[in-house]
């Protein structure tokens, strides 16, 4: 391999692994929100964002024909989708989260893992309604055209996508968007005091359920957002294909530090780089001395998450910007 | 023993007035249902009531379990169970014997995964795993797959099957290490972060067993051979079996003798010094290492001994199913053995079989014959509607309404069960709750199954 190919491959990794690191990082944002006020994984996240893929799929092979512009359609998916993701992130915590608010830390958990099961099956039973199981879904037209130059430059090489630049820029609005929501509006200082101490919250006068429901409902509305993402970007899902995503975006917001929101995307980004890399690192066995680099398949990709979580667990267990608690007793 | 409500269904222990009639009448009832009724049930909608009659029968061994009874009468539905009914259903059925052993072979994961999760309180999302390296160890060995791996054409069979004897203590051994292996970066984490560590890892030993040459990727491995007993054989056809049952009829054997030991490892492990150190890190880390609990040893114990039974029944799995492949080690299966655990109670060794012996029923028996009885009657219905596809919803709800309303379990331990609902039913005056009280203590000196007259025993040696 020569060095412009391999200078292309390394720029190639770092655009793509920012789409997919941006888009873990919308997921994340959901665990870390609700890890944030309730300490609490809620395993159910990877289907609420899944919901949203599907909803996401539902509007646009409802518009395909229309003439509708591309970008109209998209934030049709967008809104429907985080509505539907938001409420049921909300439901499902008023119905199994919140009856075990206080029991032991297994409980809930466990309870998080149920609910993400039995959202698995009725969002197949819901699809299987259409005769479908595999998701194939019809782009706005103009999505996936190759992008060649921007802003007078010619990017090319870079492999990009209408789609993926629809993805960067979205998402770094709504990551934007939610910074300024918690760190300065007066309901984002609710959610951090909740998040902080619930008792005394309670005594300044702050509903901790109404915050703790706002907060599943950004969160699901964020997974939601996220799934259109995702069913843009991959065009394909089925109702079990939110499982590997939402780990791997857990595994990101731990990576940054879970409960931290600049954590999260830092997390996201990391995650997405090294899954990017590892995809086409056999490519690089070309090079002298890194023959052994070929062993390593484009399926190991998924390892890099989990081994990425491990390492970061064991040197530094508050993740990449989180600030580690003293154990209460 | 006073913390229990009084209108429980479930209450431990025996008590009450004595039912050894009512327990024989009921086993031999039941026992004559489940055979002389079994054609009559073969096919057809009637299908429906094979699992009805089964698990009627299955009861009885509950039964004998719980109720009060002479210790012969007890011993006598046992035996009746084990040695008379099972194998003859399954003579008659093969299905039945493969149902039987797949019972018992979830039984004993789960009473590993017990260990972890009931005892220890360590949430271990990706124990599957444990299983998979057993059957992965047994299966590139015990199958053609040696040859290619090998490259040798003399092991066009595998190796020697008699050392299937020589890999189940090695499927043992090579379980707990991984397990101590993953367990040793992991277990400094709290409850939470552990789960989904352990998931990950489970799936990182998914892929690369799906990946790998060894393990022959997504193909699996086919023809896996297992132990030949030309006794037992001779034994099976003098009892009638057709040659195509030996093979379940020692494996039926061997799986009962294991889930015997496991049984019995389970329970001395229970009652002994690591026991109680396992469940004084569940029920308060920070207080059990000011006790002297040593954290991290302590946990590796618990996750070796459980990843250990895991070994032993992943060995014997592949030799019975003869085909492993990556699907059957998922993340998906992790949780099956998590609601056999959860359904049953968990810390307890009966509420953990019971939870494997329903799970598995449901899953192998009931639904798919539910499922194929309303294809046979309605042979245009929507594939969408087929019961035996809804099973991560029924695990779901298994493990969301247990949680919700009996956190538990079926058969909880008494500790558990007082634990759980220590506010409920609060005593009348304060001698009672002083009797209460003592009856908490002296269950957690000994928990799991035990009498109250052993626990009381345990309570003066101390």
């Amino acid at each position: 391999m020569d060095f412009q190919t391999f200078g292309t491959v390394l720029l190639q990794v770092l655009v793509g692994g920012l789409s997919l690191g941006v888009l873990y990082a919308i997921i994340a944002l959901g665990y870390t929100m609700v890890y944030g006020v309730l300490q609490l994984i809620n395993f159910a996240h990877s289907e609420v964002f899944i919901a949203g893929g599907i909803v996401g799929f539902l509007v646009f092979d409802a518009v395909k024909a229309s003439s509708m512009n591309g970008y109209l359609k998209l934030l049709l998916a967008c809104i429907a989708a985080m509505a539907v993701s938001g409420l049921l992130n909300v439901i499902i915590e008023r119905l199994a989260y919140r009856p075990l608010r206080g029991a032991q830390r297994l409980v809930p958990l466990i309870t998080a893992i149920g609910v993400s099961l039995i959202l698995q099956d009725l969002l197949r039973f819901l699809v299987g309604l259409r005769g479908q199981f595999d998701l194939s879904v019809p782009l706005p037209q103009g999505f996936g055209n190759p992008i060649s130059s921007l802003f007078g430059l010619d990017i090319s090489l870079l492999n990009l996508q209408v789609k993926d630049l629809i993805l960067i820029v979205v998402a770094v609005v709504m990551l934007i968007g939610l910074n300024l929501l918690v760190n300065r509006t007066q309901l984002g200082r609710a959610i951090r005091a909740v998040a902080h101490d619930r008792q005394t919250s309670g005594l300044m006068g702050i509903d901790a359920n109404r915050i703790i429901s706002l907060t599943f409902l950004i969160g699901g509305a964020l997974g939601g957002l996220g799934g259109v993402m995702f069913a843009m970007k991959y065009q394909a899902l089925n109702a079990y294909s939110g499982t590997l995503p939402g780990i791997k975006a857990f595994t990101a917001a731990v990576l940054g530090g879970i409960g931290s929101i600049p954590g999260a995307v830092l997390g996201g980004l990391v995650l997405g780089w090294l899954e990017t890399l590892l995809g086409v690192i056999s490519l690089f066995s070309s090079v002298p001395g890194l023959h052994w680099l070929g062993a390593i398949k484009a399926e190991y990709k998924d390892l890099g998450a989990f081994l990425a979580l491990i390492l970061i667990l064991f040197l530094k267990p508050a993740g990449l910007l989180g600030r580690s608690a003293a154990e209460k007793v | 023993m006073t913390t229990l409500p009084a209108n429980n269904p479930f209450r431990r222990g025996p008590q009450g007035a004595d039912r050894t009639w009512p327990l024989l009448g009921y086993a031999a009832v039941t026992a004559a249902l489940l055979i002389f009724l079994r054609g009559s049930v073969a096919d057809g909608p009637a299908r429906l009531l094979q699992p009805v009659l089964f698990g009627a029968f299955l009861l009885s061994l509950l039964f004998a379990y719980q109720w009060r009874a002479a210790p012969w009468a007890k011993t006598a539905v046992f035996a009746l169970g084990i040695v008379f009914v099972l194998p003859f259903m399954g003579r008659d059925n093969t299905s039945y014997f493969d149902l039987v052993i797949q019972m018992l072979i979830f039984g004993a994961l789960a009473l590993g995964l017990n260990i972890v999760v009931g005892l220890a309180g360590l949430l271990d999302l990706g124990y599957i795993a444990f299983f998979a390296v057993g059957a992965y160890l047994w299966g590139v060995f015990g199958s053609p797959q040696f040859a290619e791996v090998s490259g040798n054409a003399a092991f066009a069979t595998g190796i020697n099957a008699n050392f299937f004897w020589l890999f189940i203590p090695l499927g043992v051994l090579a379980a707990a290490l991984v397990g101590v292996l993953i367990g040793l970066p992991v277990l400094k984490l709290k409850g939470d972060y552990l789960a989904i560590v352990t998931l990950g890892l489970g799936e990182v030993i998914r892929i690369f067993a799906n990946n790998l040459d060894v393990t022959n990727g997504p193909q699996g491995i086919d023809a896996i051979e297992s132990a030949p007993v030309p006794w037992l054989n001779s034994l099976a056809g003098t009892l009638g079996f057709a040659p195509d049952q030996y093979r379940l009829f020692f494996l039926y054997i061997l799986v009962l003798i294991v889930i015997g030991i496991v049984i019995l490892v389970n329970y001395r492990l229970d009652r002994s010094k690591i026991g109680r150190s396992w469940i004084a890190i569940r029920e308060d880390e920070v207080a059990a290492q000011a006790m002297g609990v040593p954290l991290l040893r302590t946990k590796l114990l618990a996750f070796a001994s459980g990843a250990s039974f895991a070994g032993a029944m992943g060995v014997i799995f592949a030799a019975k199913q003869t085909f492993i492949d990556p699907k059957s080690f998922d993340y998906f299966q992790s949780i099956g053995v998590l609601s056999m655990v959860i359904l049953g109670g968990m810390g307890n060794i009966a509420g953990v079989l019971l939870g494997a012996v329903v799970v598995t029923m449901l899953n192998l028996m009931i639904l798919p014959t539910i499922s194929e009885v309303l294809q046979g009657s309605f042979p245009n219905i929507n594939p969408n509607l087929d019961p035996s596809k809804y099973q991560r919803l029924i695990f779901g709800l298994v493990l969301v309404l247990m949680m919700l309303y009996r956190p538990e379990g079926l058969l909880p331990s008494a500790r558990r069960q007082a634990e759980m609902h220590q506010d409920d039913d609060p005593p009348p005056d304060s001698l009672e709750a002083d009797n209460a009280l003592q009856a908490g203590t002296s269950e957690v000196l000994s928990p799991g199954f035990s009498t109250r007259g052993e626990n009381e025993r345990t309570g003066s040696e101390r």
